[in-house]
């Protein structure tokens, strides 16, 4: 039966197995799913940054032809607000909170103040998409417009409207880490540089824009939900026991194939909701596709905050101290996660790679008449990155010391099984010199510098930035995470089924939407078991299939996720073992597994093949006593630590003196993921992640009216997301050092390059300027304009 | 988004198209290449009830050189326009332009006349019908008439162009010997379309002296306009670089120009005096051949 695999899949770049099916046009989104008697969602949107309702009068709505039903938040009694997930009180014994989560409330419709443009206020329910648009431009709001305030500065200003009364400042959280004596680290140096540093507001922008199809059942008191979800047991668990009430088991939640996501389908949204609680209400079922307009408007943002940094320096380059006081925006409700996201996600990397004396990070959550932030890749980990690759940069710079030279001074050395940082967390294992030195392989540095002094004499400006970075993903030890606040645990399940002709469906906990989980699961399982790849298959994103699961994001799927199927794959040859020992008549101790094949240690020819074992598993006529049928295990794995990936990027651009535009000449990066299952799969999220950090540093940046609080960059002809002609070709290598925290030595590799990407090609820009004796820019995206005005602005000093 | 609902035309005819547009009035909207009249009608931002398609319409799209003068139909795609051998030879300027509209899906189905008759402030071909000296025929129930580029575009998406009428032809004089072009614009980041853009237009004597000089900026203003103080900077001078960069300087003259995402008035009025200086430079290279 099973044919033996000579080569062991674990690193190599086989073809994903899922892309003939997207690539044909045959996967199967939500909006792809069709059942009859189907329901169209429209909702009526705030046209207003803040405005309270007066009243709202379906009247018309609900006499256009086609019409089935409108809601308004005053009809969804019974129904509670989106929960946040995540719990900042002192009173929990939560580190570093300073002054309490104001818990405010997210109504699936909101029926008294519209708090940014694109809140939902009422949906409308139709017979075709068509009459549910149509008909909800006829649902009238009586709105009294209100002052708003968007501007991260701004939240807390005196006068600032106030978007919650149960926050009067717009004061969401207070929090505060660190370790060591700053004050002391600041009173020693002998530099200290200070600057603002403002990481802008982003649009995560999945492929495919969210959508939900919801489907009650009326005869088994059953719902069904399609939903674009990164966590399927997540929506459901949330939805269920927060907000509509209805017994978990009588729900199902499936995410079939999805676009993208990049953390924005984490959380649960209001449409989901509000077409799971309608679909109960009319028997039919409800469908809503987002449009790319309601996208802008209303997936969670990203990033959003204002920060001064200073470090303080002793003349040789040592890193003395870190001071860090962040504003992060939150926008007009507390998103799913989002209280973690500029705090344990955040100044718990402020260690960096480096060796910093002492660290104090302060950070301040508010709330804006905005769309909701929470996480996007990578977050609050970019975040830190960018304050620590920034600051370290102008640190060098009032040194006059070299850029690449300041970061070796002061690399933690390398290290295996802890590091304890003074911000928390303790890394798992690293070798960040290594990195930076790989990468100079790559590059001649001395050379480049050269080129730079003649090409200045020419009038030209060459620059060169580096960014190394660390991250924490292979999210996450439950406990630690509790014990920070999280209201979940954050483990992984895996469930592995041999069937008994020796196929093997495995069941992950964790999804896949555009990860390739159906090939690098496939490719692990198919290594353990010595069994062809073809007779493995990896389900995924349905509640109704797969044990209790987390879900994907914090590049945990390989780590956690496989590790858990790993357990489960280990359980199957253990029991497999005792089957075979008892057809061979050998003790289960003298069995090995070799060649996809049980056999008796030493003995080739006394062996039963996998195939024998499941059948006889199944078909159990001599079988061993006490044992029982079936050949099916599951595991939950839930890892001791963090694992903290890392890596030295580097890239070489040219500013336009005339028009301020930056071009991109290279792009090099050194990554160290742990190991790699499939090295093309990784490299191309490495691109991706690249390609979106280099997005934030130039092009991308949702930016709101002043005034009006309108979004104005709320499509896709305003909003500049990276187009593959801008980009170089990508010089990547990697470093590989295991983590010791999982048996399968994986760090996580699906947010580094968005991490690393935006403050390397900030510090090459600001290198390109250095020679006009530019130090900083303090805002991204580094449009044509910012670059233009910050040369003449530097001219203009000269 | 998706649109309102609309009735859907399809005139086999001029005459039966302006009879539609007569009768329907306000309520109607020609449709050439749709890809800027559908996105609008997408965001419900127009909602026409009625659309009269011109693609059935025979005779409105082609180029052919008419006793020196080329014409350009209404509904030929930009994609046509940039591979046209006769515009290549004639006025080359055109079809660069049009090469640098968009990308090749929008330029397979957008339309050289949609796009003059649209008059996005941000549009490509504008700046280069001002450079190049259009002429745009338009038809109505009373017959034809003609409106030199200068008196085309009236203000923010607006033209000459009347309601009842449809613009049937673009009349293109062909280049005088020692004549050379050229259209450079500075993208949009997202859309691409021109933050600034700049054509310029010169013809130089046997001696290099320049005897006509021809400029129009795009993007920075409401309305492409003629740039004429560097025109008169340019005219009956040798084109050296000074001489260029000090003509340039008058480029934002005569532009309201708008500050938005993409600059405020003082960075696109300077990139409207960069663009100026490089599209003239480009021409001089070309016009020495
Ligand atoms: C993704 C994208 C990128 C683009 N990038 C650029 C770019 O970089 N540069 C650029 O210049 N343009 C760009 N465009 C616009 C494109 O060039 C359009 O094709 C053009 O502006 C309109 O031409 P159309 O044939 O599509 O006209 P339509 O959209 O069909 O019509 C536009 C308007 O003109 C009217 N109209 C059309 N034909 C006539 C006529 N014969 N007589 C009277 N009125 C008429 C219509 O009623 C309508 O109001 C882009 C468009 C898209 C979708």
């Amino acid at each position: 039966m099973a044919t033996v695999q000579s080569d062991r899949l674990f690193g190599k770049s086989i073809k994903r197995r899922e892309d003939p099916r997207f690539v044909t046009g045959r996967g199967t989104y939500v909006d792809d799913v069709k059942l009859p008697g189907t329901t169209y969602a429209a909702f009526v949107r705030s046209p207003h940054a803040h405005a309270r309702i007066r009243t709202i009068d379906t009247a018309e709505a609900k006499r256009h032809p086609g019409v089935v039903a409108v809601f308004t938040g005053a009809d969804m009694t019974g129904v509670n607000s989106l929960p946040c997930g995540w719990d900042l009180r002192q009173s929990k014994n939560i580190p570093g909170v300073v002054q309490d989560l104001a818990m405010v409330p997210h109504m699936p419709l909101t029926s008294d103040v519209a708090r940014h443009v694109g809140d939902p206020v009422a949906v409308v329910i139709a017979d075709s998409r068509d009459a549910a648009t149509d008909a909800a431009e006829k649902v009238k709001v009586d709105w009294e417009v209100l002052p708003s305030v968007t501007a991260t500065d701004k939240a807390t200003a005196p006068g600032a409207a106030r978007v919650h009364d149960a926050a009067p400042d717009n004061i969401a959280f207070k929090w505060e880490l660190g370790g060591g004596d700053v004050d002391g680290a600041f009173k020693k140096a002998d530099v200290v540089v200070k600057k603002r540093i403002v990481n802008q507001r982003l649009v995560a922008n999945a492929m495919e824009p969210r959508a939900c199809l919801a489907r009650f059942d009326e005869a088994t008191g059953e719902l069904t939900l399609w939903v674009t979800s990164q966590n399927p047991h997540v929506h459901r668990l949330l939805m269920c026991a927060f907000v509509l009430g209805i017994p978990e088991h009588k729900v199902r939640v499936i995410a079939p194939d999805v676009g993208g996501g990049f953390g924005s389908k984490i959380f649960l949204y209001n449409e989901e909701v509000v077409c799971s609680w309608a679909t109960r209400q009319l028997k039919r079922p409800v469908r809503w596709t987002s449009t790319r307009r309601e996208a802008y408007l209303t997936d969670a943002h990203g990033r959003d905050h204002v920060t001064d940094a200073e470090l303080a320096l002793a003349k040789d380059g040592t890193m003395l101290g870190l001071r860090v006081k962040t504003t992060a925006n939150l926008g007009a409700y507390l998103s799913t996660f989002a209280p973690a996201v500029p705090t344990f996600l955040y100044g718990t990397l402020l260690n960096g790679v480096y060796q910093i004396g002492a660290i104090n990070c302060q950070v301040t959550g508010v709330f804006t008449n905005t769309t909701a932030v929470d996480a996007y890749r990578g977050a609050g980990r970019p975040e830190a990155c960018y304050v620590l690759e920034r600051i370290v940069e102008a640190g060098a710079r009032a040194l006059k010391m070299d850029v690449a030279e300041i970061r070796k001074k002061n690399f933690i050395p390398k290290f295996s099984g802890a590091f304890q940082t003074l911000v928390a967390v303790s890394y798992d294992s690293g070798d960040y010199g290594a990195a930076l030195d790989k990468l100079l392989q790559m590059f001649d540095y001395k050379k480049f510098r050269a080129e730079q002094e003649a090409a200045r004499k020419q009038g030209r400006l060459l620059g060169i930035g580096f960014s190394t970075y660390i991250e924490a993903c292979s999210i996450a030890p439950s406990k630690v995470v509790g014990a920070l606040g999280a209201g979940a645990g954050l483990y992984e399940s895996g469930k592995v089924r041999v069937h008994p002709t020796g196929m093997v469906s495995v069941y992950t906990g964790s999804h896949s939407h555009g990860q390739g989980h159906e090939t690098t699961f496939a490719q692990l399982v198919a290594d353990e078991l010595q069994i062809p790849i073809e007779q493995v298959e990896i389900i995924h994103g349905d509640t109704g299939q797969i044990p209790f699961g987390m879900g994907t994001y914090g590049s945990r799927s390989a780590s956690v996720g496989g590790t858990a199927i790993l357990m489960s794959i280990n359980k199957i040859k253990e029991k497999g073992k005792r089957i075979a020992a008892h057809l061979l008549e050998a003790s289960p101790k003298d069995i090995d597994y070799v060649n996809g094949s049980f056999q008796v240690k030493g003995v080739p020819d006394k062996a039963v093949p996998f195939g024998a074992v499941s059948l006889t598993a199944y078909v159990p006529h001599n079988y061993p006593d006490g044992l029982e049928p079936g050949l099916e295990e599951t595991s939950f794995y839930d890892p001791s630590n963090f694992c903290f990936p890392f890596g030295a990027h580097a890239c070489v651009v040219e500013v336009e003196r005339d028009t301020g535009a930056v071009k991109l000449l290279r792009y090099l990066a050194v990554d160290d993921v742990g190991n790699v299952i499939n090295p093309m799969i990784v490299d191309g999220m490495v691109h991706g992640g690249i390609a979106q950090g280099i997005g934030q540093a130039l092009w991308e940046g949702a930016v709101y009216d002043v005034q009006s609080g309108q979004l104005m960059t709320g499509t896709m002809s305003d909003y500049a997301l990276p187009k593959a002609d801008l980009l170089p070709m990508y010089e990547t290598g990697r470093t590989v050092t295991p983590t010791p925290v999982n048996p399968l030595g994986i760090k996580g590799a699906g947010e580094t390059g968005t991490i690393a990407a935006t403050p390397c090609v900030v510090n090459a820009v600001v290198d390109a300027l250095a020679g006009l004796g530019v130090d900083h820019i303090e805002a991204m995206p580094l449009t044509t304009e910012r670059v233009w005005q910050t040369i003449q602005a530097a001219t203009a000093k000269r | 988004m998706y649109p309102a609902a609309f009735e859907y035309h399809t005139p086999g005819s001029v005459r039966e198209a302006l009879s539609l547009l007569g009768k329907l009035g306000d309520d109607a909207k020609l449709l050439a290449g749709g890809h800027s009249l559908i996105p609008m009608m997408k965001l419900r931002l127009a909602q026409p009830k009625h659309v009269i398609d011109l693609r059935r319409v025979p005779g409105l799209a082609g180029i052919k050189d008419d006793k020196g003068t080329i014409v350009i139909g209404a509904m030929t795609t930009h994609w046509q326009v940039e591979s046209s051998p006769v515009l290549r030879e004639k006025c080359p300027i055109v079809s660069d332009t049009a090469g640098v509209i968009g990308d090749p899906a929008v330029r397979n189905v957008g339309t050289i006349g949609g796009s003059l008759a649209h008059a996005d402030p941000a549009a490509d071909m504008p700046a280069t019908a001002i450079a190049a000296g259009f002429e745009f025929v338009c038809e109505g129930a009373k017959g034809r008439r003609t409106v030199k580029a200068d008196d085309w575009f009236k203000g923010l998406m607006s033209t000459a162009v009347g309601d009842d009428e449809i613009l049937v032809e673009i009349r293109v004089p062909a280049w005088a010997a020692g004549s050379g072009g050229a259209y450079l614009k500075f993208p949009h980041p997202a859309s691409r379309f021109a933050v600034v853009g700049a054509a310029a237009m010169v013809t130089l004597d046997g001696t290099g002296v320049c005897t006509k000089a021809s400029v129009g900026i795009t993007g920075a203003g409401t309305k492409a306009v003629r740039a004429k103080g560097v025109e008169a900077g340019l005219t009956g001078q040798t084109l050296d670089q000074a001489t260029i960069e000090v003509a340039a300087q008058k480029a934002a003259e005569g532009v309201d120009v708008q500050a938005d995402l993409q600059g405020s008035v003082e960075y696109k009025s300077h990139l409207c005096r960069v663009f100026a200086r490089r599209a003239i430079e480009a021409a001089v290279k070309r016009a020495k051949g």
